[in-house]
């Protein structure tokens, strides 16, 4: 895809993800003010509220409004805690963005030479243990659902054995649980992919030739056959890294971690609607930057791709 | 359905729809016994895992609510079915870029964390069980859209459905008629697997307080109540945690396994006992001297024996050809020269280099002293490094050279090859086909190598380039004096650069002669394959010679002449014993040598 295509798009999905936060307001069937005051909210408190926030003018003023106050850095003003939406985002989002990062970077390190380690030992169906054993505990850990390790953890590290801070953030042992919950099963999918595509490059001429000219195995596997991996294992980790931010709303929640999750969980429990218009409009552009920043790398690091632009 | 896994999966979720169906009979009434004498305990007699705030038995709570979880599951997989299905299969009934459209919106979807699309679905759905159910139902449509999608899409390029448009039948109708039909099996599959993640999901909304409220209850909400109690009594989170954990590990490995049976792969050969394969007697010892000498070579995978019994020699700066059609066990024989038969691939008989075992030979000396050149050039160069790079390697790995003196040696190599040295410096999609397959030739003089073995390194190219790069392997030959060992399928690149010639068939050599005696060969599948080769004298309108019949798959040769069924000079004996390899051929009734016809050229 060539650079400009590849902008358009990304400029395309954000106009996307600002049309949507603007219409979830107003997909919400009734009146959202009305859900958000409660039932017993007198009627002029409800028409005062609306006409605060602008809701009795016509939707493309509304619109234009919004869109405007987008790009002020305006996200409206919290309908709870009458701050503004920006504020509150930017207090929250680093803790968020600090335990996905660290989760990540955990990932990669464990699951990329894992996945190059057990594919060398299995290739063309040796090692029927190594494989069984890695399948189990990749198939395993790939199913159990996040919330779970993380209860498991508490229970059991946390309060049981007394080992690790079981909630909020302070120091880097109250990052152990919630990391570990979170990487987990992005840790044995990620590995799955660089075993199969270690495996398929194995079984290439280039490496095939690479041993006929008895180079060193490490060689072989890391200035050979690591570069070819690469652009799989990054495709399908940026798309970890945004279901990562899903998958961060509960560990937060569980861990009551400081971050943007906990807040948007309030926020919807809550019918603040101001404040989840914000949490889509920071989620969808985080996820669409992440994917962004995976196509740019993949075009800088892979040459037939980009040639293929050019071309 | 025979894998561990899913065996463990189909038990799981036997075990939890028997629980949602007897749960709420058997455990309902305690369930929502209000106790307020014994609120909040942990673990006791009466109540295993413990009491909620109102006094309520944990365990019988965990059990009853299997039902609502499960059900919720179900009504959330089907509203994601029905929308994912529809929208995958929208841009079948679009135009072309209706189509692209739709199909562009479906990948950015995709790319939306599902809890995320499922949270705020539910926000504007209405949070509570129905906003839950909406949510998490609406987060399971982009993926089971793409999937339509590009089933659908498959489907489509099919000819029958194009024969269909083809005859003006309606988008729709081809869709309802065609497509749908036809991928519905993987679908359902699909649908069926989702189940597991729609059951997870609506656990975590019912967590997160998004979900089921009282004094409904479903395991989410059971856990999302218990949550804040487990830092005094841990065992009351046990009940809904292992609930979940049992239904939707269940579901979510009866799902795969549904997954992979709609797309078995072939099941790898086992390890059957290996067949005793009588060894071709080859009495024919290589030349004395000889710079590599193969020795009752024999490779075999498994029960099946692709080479059997291979003997012949190269003496130094020779150039000997292979020829034979694809799984003679022309290209394993090459494999196995270079010590490079992979796994579980057994080797026996010997290979010697310079009169020593290949195996004895350090990595240095076999890379520096072998040169092997494979068929595809693209895929033997690794795409990811500059050309110069992978050939200096050699040089810093093997020879001990800096690495600037192994990028001169590679440059000069590179030019010996007739590349320019400048493109050192290029990837290798940035080169011709000719050109990576003269930088693999290259790569391959880096050490001075005394053999070369090249599996069929022009067939990938055009004529021209061919002949170019023939010439350059015999121009390397004449220069100095490397040995050659040329294979391919091609009798006429062969003859034409070879002194001599190894016929193979199914996994023997059936003849060895001089490349200028072909034409009087005495076995009868050499004169066959030279019987099917043009030459100028040819009358084109005459259609070419073929030979009637299939080389026996190396797992099927037959016990007797393997070339028999194809043979017009085949008798009794040939069906029953192997004739053996004297004087150059291998056949019970060969053919009278011809006097040579050495003029001849092709
Ligand atoms: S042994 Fe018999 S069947 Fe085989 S090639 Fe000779 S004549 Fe033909």
């Amino acid at each position: 895809m060539s650079r400009g295509r590849r902008a358009g798009r990304f400029v395309l999905s954000l106009g996307g993800v600002v049309v949507a936060s603007f219409a979830m307001l107003h997909l919400i069937p009734g009146d959202p003010v009305r859900a958000a005051l409660g039932p017993t909210a007198p009627r002029e408190a409800v028409e005062r509220r609306r006409a605060e926030l602008g809701l009795d003018r016509p939707l493309l003023d509304q619109f234009l409004a919004y869109v405007g106050g987008v790009f002020r850095g305006d996200l409206g003003e919290s309908f709870l805690s009458r701050r503004p939406a920006a504020e509150i985002v930017a207090d929250r989002l680093p803790a968020t963005v600090q335990l996905v990062v660290a989760t990540m970077l955990l990932a990669l390190a464990v699951a990329v030479p894992l996945g190059m380690w057990v594919a060398a030992r299995t290739e063309n169906g040796r090692g029927r243990r190594t494989d069984l054993a890695f399948t189990t505990t990749t198939g395993a850990l790939s199913v159990i659902p996040e919330f779970l390790l993380a209860v498991g953890m508490v229970a059991v590290l946390g309060v049981t054995l007394g080992w690790l801070p079981v909630a909020g953030k302070d120091g880097a042992a109250s990052f152990v649980m919630p990391v570990l919950a979170l990487a987990a099963g992005p840790t044995a999918l990620l590995a799955r992919l660089v075993r199969v595509e270690t495996l398929r490059e194995l079984g290439s001429d280039y490496v095939r030739l690479a041993r006929a000219k008895r180079l060193p195995t490490h060689r072989v596997y890391f200035r050979h056959l690591l570069p070819n991996t690469l652009t799989a294992t990054l495709t399908t980790g940026g798309l970890l890294l945004c279901s990562l931010l899903g998958g961060s709303v509960v560990i937060e929640y569980v861990f009551q971690w400081p971050g943007l999750g906990g807040a948007t969980v309030d926020a919807i429990v809550n019918k603040d609607y101001a404040l989840a218009q914000a949490a889509v409009l920071v989620y969808g552009t985080v996820s669409l930057t992440v994917l962004l920043a995976v196509d740019v790398a993949l075009g800088l690091l892979d040459p037939r791709s980009a040639l293929r632009s050019r071309g | 359905m025979r894998t561990l896994s899913a065996r463990v999966g189909l038990a799981l979720v036997a075990v939890t729809l028997v629980l949602a169906v007897v749960g709420p009979w058997v455990w309902g009434e305690e369930a929502v016994r209000f106790d307020p004498l014994h609120t909040l305990e942990g673990h006791s007699s009466a109540h295993w895992l413990g009491t909620d705030d109102g006094g309520r038995d944990m365990l019988a709570r965990t059990l009853a609510a299997t039902r609502l979880s499960v059900w919720l599951a179900f009504l959330a997989t089907l509203i994601g079915a029905c929308l994912g299905v529809t929208l995958g299969a929208l841009p079948s009934v679009l135009g072309p870029r209706g189509a692209r459209a739709v199909t562009a919106v479906i990948n950015g979807l995709v790319a939306i964390p599902v809890l995320l699309l499922a949270m705020f679905a539910a926000l504007v759905a209405g949070t509570g069980t129905t906003g839950a159910v909406v949510g998490i139902g609406v987060a399971s449509a982009p993926g089971l859209a793409r999937l339509t999608r590009t089933l659908a899409a498959g489907v489509e390029g099919a000819d029958y459905v194009l024969a269909a448009r083809m005859l003006g039948t309606g988008r729709l109708r081809v869709l309802t008629r065609h497509v749908l039909p036809n991928i519905a099996e993987p679908l359902i599959l699909s649908v069926t697997a989702s189940l597991g993640y729609a059951l997870l999901g609506l656990a975590t909304l019912s967590l997160l307080g998004l979900g089921v409220r009282p004094p409904e209850y479903d395991w989410g909400r059971l856990l999302h109540d218990a949550l804040p109690r487990v830092y005094v009594d841990p065992e009351v989170i046990a009940g809904p945690a292992l609930a979940v954990a049992v239904a939707g590990i269940g579901f979510t490995l009866v799902g795969e396994s549904l997954a992979r049976a709609a797309a078995r792969a072939p099941v790898p050969p086992g390890d059957g006992e290996e067949a005793d394969v009588p060894l071709g007697r080859s009495p024919r010892p290589g030349p004395s001297g000889a710079l590599l000498e193969v020795r009752d070579l024999t490779v075999s995978f498994g029960g099946v024996t692709p080479v059997r019994g291979v003997s012949f020699g190269v003496a130094p700066g020779e150039v000997v050809g292979i020829v034979g059609e694809s799984g003679s066990g022309k290209s394993l024989t090459a494999l196995a020269v270079g010590g490079l038969v992979p796994y579980p691939g057994r080797v026996r008989g010997s290979v010697l280099l310079e009169g020593r075992p290949l195996l004895s030979l350090s990595r240095s000396e076999l890379g520096t002293r072998l040169a092997m050149v494979f068929q595809d050039p693209m895929a033997a160069l690794n795409p990811a490094l500059r050309v110069g790079p992978q050939l200096a390697e050699t040089g810093t790995v093997h020879l001990g050279l800096t690495r600037r003196s192994a990028l001169a040696r590679a440059v000069a190599r590179l030019e010996r090859t007739g590349v320019p040295g400048a493109r050192a410096r290029a990837h290798p999609h940035e080169l011709s086909g000719g050109m990576r397959q003269r930088a693999v030739i290259a790569m391959g003089l880096m050490g001075d190598p005394r053999l070369i073995v090249a599996d069929e390194p022009t067939t990938a190219l055009d004529a021209t380039v061919q002949r170019r790069v023939l010439d350059l392997l015999a121009e390397i030959n004449a220069a100095s004096g490397t040995a050659a060992l040329l294979i391919s399928h091609d009798i006429a690149v062969v003859s034409s650069r070879c002194s001599r010639v190894l016929v193979m068939y199914a996994g023997r050599i059936v003849e060895e002669l001089p490349s200028d005696a072909l034409r009087s060969a005495r076995h009868p599948y050499t004169r066959a394959l030279v019987a099917s080769v043009p030459t100028l004298d040819t009358d084109r309108a005459e259609p070419l010679a073929t030979i009637p019949g299939a080389q026996p798959a190396p797992s099927d040769v037959p016990a007797g002449c393997a070339f028999a069924p194809r043979c017009a000079r085949a008798t009794s004996l040939c069906t029953t014993a192997l004739p053996a390899f004297e004087s150059g051929v291998a056949c019970h009734h060969p053919h009278e040598e011809r006097p040579r016809a050495g003029e001849e050229e092709w």
